[in-house]
């Protein structure tokens, strides 16, 4: 494909999506034009809330970061300790499940109870919702190791650390970027029902979850549209950092990049 | 043939867990400098052999020293060639040939100057920051080679390493192997199916029969060396073939 046209169709696309959003608005009667405001009413209300969906905003980016950040650091230590011994493995999985099974909602009540209600209870959810995919992603990797050059290493007589430094781990970064970029989609979705069930607006604390339950609740229904714009592009911003981690790291030779590059 | 062997097997026998005989009782002796091509149908346990010399898995019974010590303490001078290229594939070819030697905590200066040497040796200086998945099948297994040489061994396994490539790249490197060979002083223990590319290689040939593995015949190969692809052309070498061949029939 052209690279002009990677950018051109999907702006085409949206520009066709925008056109429709307002043809579907056009045909509304009055009494239901509410349900559906127009792309630009969306956009005035993002204009008009701007101080408080920025103010949320960065509340729902620290605590996606935070618990993002500690999801990444204390999967990697478990994954490595999961790689140890299919002992460990077989005993602690069932409880990795639970932990993933547990849904949000009934755990936001508990964290509030234990850590307060605000950025504290919203961390420790993004972190519940993005440490599973890393650490099942990451083990799969630590432990797929071509049996080949375990036995080079072994032949070179080197120490379990060599083996995990020099040919573990970093065999296991395709697996890691993996499930680092499902908990990168996650990490924003779990900061904001996090905040939804656990948020706390004292002190301006509330972050987008918190937003939307106000503009909901005061029918503001264009300034809800824009809350999810907003959500989007966060998520969006996450991803693609992760991406162009990922390929920083992979490009030169992962087979997941086509030699097109070089 | 020097008085005293650089390699020996005494009465090896190893079979794996309660499995069957996989080698049994095998015995020989091989003087330093010899190249030994090990030849047999499959499942004639020539590749458990090298991994025995390599201590990748323990014997049965028996003995093997490798100049007068077990494989287990004789690490430092072995080079494995494994039947695949066995790269890191997010190490470029240098830091690839170089990794065994980062590894035992050789300073950065004198593991460049090695690969640079090895790299040269085995005509792949220009690839030297190419990752593997650039590299052809043949450019693959020349970087495995240089690496096993990396640490200048006086033994070198190589396990079925050209059984992958095709005819005319085999058949180079087999010439380069030999031309390699004469500027360093190494004892090659050489796993192969082609006969054509044990003859040309090996000044001996040990051809084995299958379950259980065990030396069916000891064949010196009496070609001189240097060898050359003039030499493939020989009357002499057409005859050690079909000898060879022959034997191997009968086993």
């Amino acid at each position: 494909m052209r690279p002009g046209f990677r950018v051109l169709l999907p702006l085409l696309a949206g520009a066709m999506f925008i056109a429709l959003w307002y043809g579907i608005h056009r045909g509304l009667s009055e009494d239901f034009k509410f349900l559906l405001p127009t792309p630009g009413a969306v956009l005035a209300a993002m204009h008009d809330n701007a101080p408080a969906l920025g103010r949320a905003t960065l509340n729902t980016t620290t605590g996606a970061l935070l618990g993002f950040a500690s999801a990444v650091l204390l999967s990697i230590a478990f994954a490595v300790l999961m790689s140890l011994s299919s002992l460990i493995r077989v005993s602690l999985y069932p409880y990795l499940m639970a932990l993933q099974m547990t849904p949000v909602i009934v755990v936001a009540p508990i964290l509030v109870l234990w850590v307060g209600a605000g950025l504290k209870s919203v961390t420790v959810i993004t972190f519940l919702i993005c440490f599973f995919p890393i650490v099942v992603n990451t083990t799969q990797g630590l432990i797929s190791t071509d049996r080949n050059l375990v036995e080079l290493f072994r032949m070179w007589r080197t120490t379990r650390l060599q083996q995990l430094i020099h040919l573990r781990i970093p065999g296991a970064l395709p697996y890691f970027f993996t499930g680092l970029r499902i908990a990168a989609t996650l990490a924003p979705i779990g900061a904001l029902v996090g905040d939804y069930t656990a948020g706390s607006s004292a002190g301006d604390g509330g972050g987008l979850g918190f937003q939307a339950v106000i503009y909901s609740s005061q029918a503001k229904f264009a300034a809800l549209f824009a809350t999810a714009i907003v959500t989007c592009a966060l998520g969006f911003i996450f991803v693609a950092i992760v991406v162009g981690l990922s390929s920083l790291a992979l490009r030169h030779w992962h087979e997941s990049y086509d030699r097109a590059d070089q | 043939m020097a008085a005293t062997p650089f390699v020996e097997f005494r009465e090896v026998t190893k079979r794996f867990g309660d499995g069957p005989l996989v080698l049994d009782r095998i015995s020989l002796s091989i003087a330093a400098g010899d190249f030994v091509s090990l030849i047999g149908p499959s499942g004639c346990g020539k590749s458990t052999l090298l991994r025995l010399i390599a201590a990748l898995t323990p014997l049965t019974s028996g003995s093997i020293s490798i100049g007068q010590r077990a494989p287990e303490e004789n690490m430092s001078d072995l080079g494995f060639v494994f039947q695949e290229p066995t790269l890191l594939p997010w190490l470029t070819t240098a830091r690839n040939v170089e990794l065994p030697q980062k590894l035992r905590g050789v300073s950065a200066a004198e593991r460049l100057h090695t690969s640079q040497r090895v790299l040269e040796l085995v005509s792949l200086s220009e690839k030297a920051d190419a990752y593997p998945r650039q590299l052809s099948g043949g450019q693959k297994m020349r970087a495995s080679i240089a690496r096993a040489l990396s640490l200048t061994p006086r033994l070198l396994l190589l396990d079925e390493p050209f059984g992958a490539l095709d005819e005319m790249t085999r058949e180079r490197l087999n010439e380069e192997l030999l031309a390699i060979r004469h500027q360093q002083a190494w004892t090659a223990f050489f796993v192969t199916h082609s006969v054509a590319e044990a003859v040309f290689l090996s000044n001996r040939i040990v051809i084995m029969s299958a379950r259980p593995g065990r030396i069916h015949q000891d064949v010196t190969i009496d070609l001189p060396y240097p060898r050359t692809s003039e030499t493939r052309l020989s009357r002499t070498f057409h005859d050690l073939v079909a000898e060879v061949s022959r034997t191997l029939r009968s086993v």
